[in-house]
């Protein structure tokens, strides 16, 4: 694919400057329906080098799966059961025996160069920037200079301006003139891209010029600074991220299990009614309001909560309350009644899991530092947390409920002999811890599985950052999840999920042991 | 004197009226041929395991339908062992002890097939295997429909390293921790090795069962792609599956720069999938629910008017894939092995299984191995498509006969003819 790539970039650098919007040649595309793999890659370069807009589309079309070839060797293009010969642009029916044309990852990658390629030049930003990126994760190669230079002097964004200028140092790594090779090397000093090493590994072995040796060798520590501090920011990304998983699984927990003294085994089975709840809202805006789908997890935010509340409500109403005060009994009671909600909505949606689908606007990521990307549905996660601790730490906090919910946590008879409605407290609160686990469900859907098992995955980890935290504490729960999180993540990378896993438990077992409390003391009902 | 020889004789008599009697009985029994079905309907491994029974209780239909066996009815015994593999072992034993089926089809997992093992030498019973699996095994009583690693991860690894495929150099050993992945693994590692792989250019992870957190690994895989062209090899079992691969589209590791190939991740795992950000990503199987022929037309359109007439979860969605396909050649094949044998005795059929032939969905005509008990299948790799069907980018150009036991693990040289 290399030199193909190189010819077709050498042709598009030669061709650009007049972008003729000529019909295509029957005969470029013809290889495409056939069985030859290096011809279909080759027709790809052609095609790309007519440079015109039929060109990109019968590109992009292959990338659609929207070609079709019919046994004579026709190439078109089919949208919604319409055809158009993509010679011609001439609209006709879909022929009979017409067959997609196989696209692969080889063929694939050859497309993307090529629109990449195409969309350099192209007029809006974003497209420049994505056609930037998309070079950015292929391999450096010489032949790309002309056109990154093009590209480069044509530039006015700034951003752009300096990726494109790695773009054309990387390139310029192979060039045959020592100049430009230092020039290269030095202007690669900023980058942290880790894919540069082998290169640069290579020249501090190879390189005749002895200047260009030393200068390589500084760039690579250069590079490798970059990316050891990049390893260690991610680190810490993925480990708050982890924590806020952990935080919004266990934040509800909190409430029912630290507040109340309820060991709620059916809590895990709260957030799986929160994640289903968020695969109905998907199901209802695909069906009803397919326009705005994306916007699903608006309506899913507060649907969870208020089906989850309902659903704790109904439990501490018909259960719970019978058994306040004896935490062993609520453990058996909550966890039978964990596996009927678990049959329930096996019965209901199937023991299949669900799909449920990342918005639009939280899939992908962010670049930031070179390597480092940032999934945009993990900084959401993060934010959510934050914020759902807020609200949780001002009703508690700030509201005439929560000073009555601690007042009957504290002393229940005294709460009581002052007119505070206890049985309508312990409802209240009890719907609540089950409202916040069902928003949580709804952040755990973004993430992974949502089926009939997914809160027996996350009752332990719940259980274990509420009981590191300190029972009743809410600034123990975030400590808690935070700190398990980030042990988990800097863990991982040296020992392994599997060895993390088991050394987490070891840390909170000492833990455990040293202050059997948690982080916080303990206060509340539990105490008494 | 005479009185003792008229009380023998008198007793022979009764005895010869009674052994006719339970012989009638017998016969009266034996109106029906019974089958036992072995899959986990509840726990982890139902969402695998619940369309395997489907299919079998379809193809069981369809052999009743054309008048069953011997000119007698299949009557299906259907369990649950519940994905507790102790318990498939009991039902196992409650099945041909109790149950008398002439025949089990079931198991997915190898702890599940490895617990019944051993019940269906004792009481030499048959068992059915339908899952592809790690090899290094061989058992008289047991056939097996899925693929061995020489019919699967091989081809797959090759595929990836020809030019097609990506040209891989570095290799990402991923799975979970069991020994399936750890066995497939350990025959890649020697297989590569045997290629010119260096240690240093393979790098093998392990993650728990149901590990959703995996935003470590798929860092650590795009740090290890940037020493050359990369592609991972994923024996991640069960629904682990879904956070990988959404984190993998999100991360923006793309099929394109850092190929994924799965050997458990078929159309049935990814209707849970969003797999948009998925396309390109690879499976390797001996099936696919898109390949055109027409008995796989023909069998796709058969699974889901079953699956509507019985009203089965998401029947609206139903899909084949490769271990519904085995199973249900597997029961084919055993319903032709007693037509050939005139007999269900547990030794005659073993004995017609060997050199069964069957057209399969899968577009080609597969033979049960005589010596090897192993299925001679085509192998074929599939990119994952925008609605959850794989394209085939590549098939073998015929069947390939099963090496069970691999010759990239030390010890197996002696047992090539097997």
């Amino acid at each position: 694919m290399k030199p193909l790539f190189k010819n077709l970039l050498a042709t598009l650098s030669l061709c650009l400057p007049l972008l003729a919007n000529a019909a295509l040649d029957p005969a470029l595309l013809q290889p495409l329906a056939g069985d030859d793999p290096d011809a279909r890659v080759a027709a790809v370069a052609r095609i790309a080098a007519t440079g015109g807009s039929d060109a990109r589309q019968v590109l992009q079309a292959l990338l659609d799966d929207a070609l079709v070839a019919t046994p004579a060797g026709q190439v078109l293009i089919v949208r919604d059961d319409q055809a158009i010969d993509a010679a011609t642009g001439k609209a006709l029916p879909v022929p009979d025996g017409a067959d997609g044309v196989v696209v692969n990852n080889r063929l694939r990658g050859a497309v993307q160069a090529a629109l990449s390629g195409l969309a350099l030049l192209a007029p809006a930003r974003d497209e420049r920037l994505a056609a930037v990126h998309s070079l950015q994760a292929q391999d450096a190669d010489p032949a790309q200079a002309p056109l990154l230079r093009q590209a480069l002097a044509r530039e006015t964004d700034t951003d752009i301006k300096a990726q494109l200028a790695q773009l054309v140092a990387r390139a310029d790594l192979e060039s045959s003139d020592p100049a430009t090779r230092l020039a290269a090397v030095t202007a690669l000093a900023d980058s942290g891209d880790a894919a540069l090493r082998p290169q640069l590994q290579a020249m501090l072995t190879e390189e005749p010029d002895a200047a260009l040796r030393a200068a390589a060798g500084a760039t690579l520590r250069a590079i490798d600074g970059r990316v050891a501090r990049n390893e260690v920011i991610g680190n810490l990304f993925y480990g708050v991220s982890l924590g806020s998983v952990l935080l919004l699984a266990a934040l509800g927990l909190a409430i029912t299990f630290g507040l109340m003294g309820i060991i709620n085994m059916a809590h895990g089975e709260l957030l799986m009614i929160g994640a289903y709840t968020t695969y109905v809202c998907q199901s209802l805006f695909r069906h009803y309001l397919p326009g705005a789908a994306d916007w699903y997890l608006v309506a899913a935010l507060p649907a969870a909560f208020l089906v989850a509340f309902a659903v704790g409500v109904v439990l501490e109403r018909s259960v719970i309350r019978w058994l306040y005060g004896r935490p062993l009994e609520t453990l058996l009671a909550t966890w039978g009644i964990s596996l009927m909600l678990m049959q329930a909505v096996r019965t209901v949606f199937g023991a299949q899991n669900v799909e449920v689908a990342n918005p639009a606007w939280m899939s992908g990521g962010v670049t930031v530092l070179g390597s480092l990307v940032l999934p945009y549905n993990r900084i959401a996660i993060i934010v959510f947390a934050a914020l759902v601790v807020a609200a949780v730490w001002l009703v508690l906090n700030r509201t005439r409920l929560g000073l009555f919910v601690r007042a009957v946590m504290q002393n229940r008879r005294m709460a009581d002999c002052v007119g505070v409605p206890t049985g309508r407290i312990d409802m209240m609160t009890f719907g609540l811890g089950s409202g916040i686990a069902g928003l949580g469900g709804v952040a755990l859907s973004q993430l992974g599985n949502v089926g009939p098992d997914l809160g027996q995955s996350y009752i332990v980890d719940s259980f274990m950052v509420v009981v590191l935290g300190g029972v009743g504490q809410l600034a123990g729960t975030v400590l808690g999840a935070l700190g398990l999180g980030e042990i988990n993540k800097f863990l991982e990378p040296v020992a392994g999920a599997v060895m993390a896993k088991i050394c987490i438990l070891v840390v909170i077992i000492v833990f455990i042991q040293r202050r059997p409390q948690g982080l916080f003391a303990l206060k509340g009902r539990s105490v008494e | 004197m005479s009185n003792r020889r008229n009380f023998v004789s008198s007793l022979t008599r009764v005895a010869a009226g009674a052994a006719l009697l339970a012989s009638g009985l017998s016969a009266h029994a034996a109106d029906t041929i019974k089958v036992g079905i072995l899959h986990s309907l509840s726990g982890t491994m139902a969402i695998s395991e619940t369309s395997l029974k489907d299919v079998a209780l379809m193809a069981i239909d369809e052999i009743n339908a054309k008048g069953g066996v011997l000119g007698k009815k299949i009557e299906p015994v259907v369990v649950d062992p519940a994905s507790n593999w102790p318990l498939f072992a009991e039902k196992a034993r409650q099945l041909i002890a109790k149950d008398h089926v002439t025949a089990i089809f079931g198991c997915w997992t190898s702890v599940s097939r490895k617990s019944v093992l051993p019940v269906v030498k004792e009481l030499n019973g048959l068992l059915y295997y339908p899952v592809q699996y790690e090899g290094e095994e061989l058992e008289k009583n047991v056939f097996y429909t899925g693929a061995a690693p020489n019919q699967q991860a091989i081809p797959a690894v090759e595929y990836l390293m020809s030019k097609d495929g990506g040209a891989a150099k570095r290799f990402v050993l991923l799975g979970t921790d069991y020994v399936y992945p750890r066995t497939t693994n350990k025959i890649l590692r020697a297989y590569l090795h045997s290629k010119g792989v260096k240690d240093a250019d393979i790098k093998e992870l392990y993650t728990p069962f149901g590990h959703a957190d995996y935003q470590t690994i798929v860092a650590d895989i795009k740090k290890f792609s940037a020493g050359g062209k990369t592609a991972v090899i994923s024996t991640i079992n069960g629904d682990s599956n879904v956070p990988f691969y959404k984190e993998l589209g999100n991360a923006g590791l793309k099929a394109t720069d850092v190929p994924v190939v799965a050997f458990s991740v078929g159309e049935e795992e990814l209707r849970g999938v969003d797999t948009k950000p998925l396309i390109g990503h690879l499976a390797a199987w001996n099936y696919f629910e898109s390949v055109k022929n027409p008995t796989n037309a023909d069998f796709v359109k058969k699974w889901k008017a079953y699956a509507a007439a019985k009203r089965l979860p998401n029947a609206a969605t139903a899909v084949t894939n490769d271990p519904m396909e085995a199973t249900y050649v597997g029961i084919h094949m055993w319903a032709q092995a007693v037509e050939k044998a005139k007999s269900t005795d547990t030794d005659k059929v073993i004995a017609a299984m060997g050199g069964q032939s069957y057209k399969a969905p899968s577009g080609y005509t597969l033979v049960m191995d005589p010596t090897n008990h192993h299925l001679h299948k085509p192998v074929m790799i599939g990119e994952i498509k925008g609605d959850g069907q794989f394209s085939v980018v590549w098939k073998s150009k015929e069947a390939i006969r099963a090496q069970p036991w691999s010759p990239y693990i030390k010890g197996n040289e002696g047992k090539q003819n097997l």
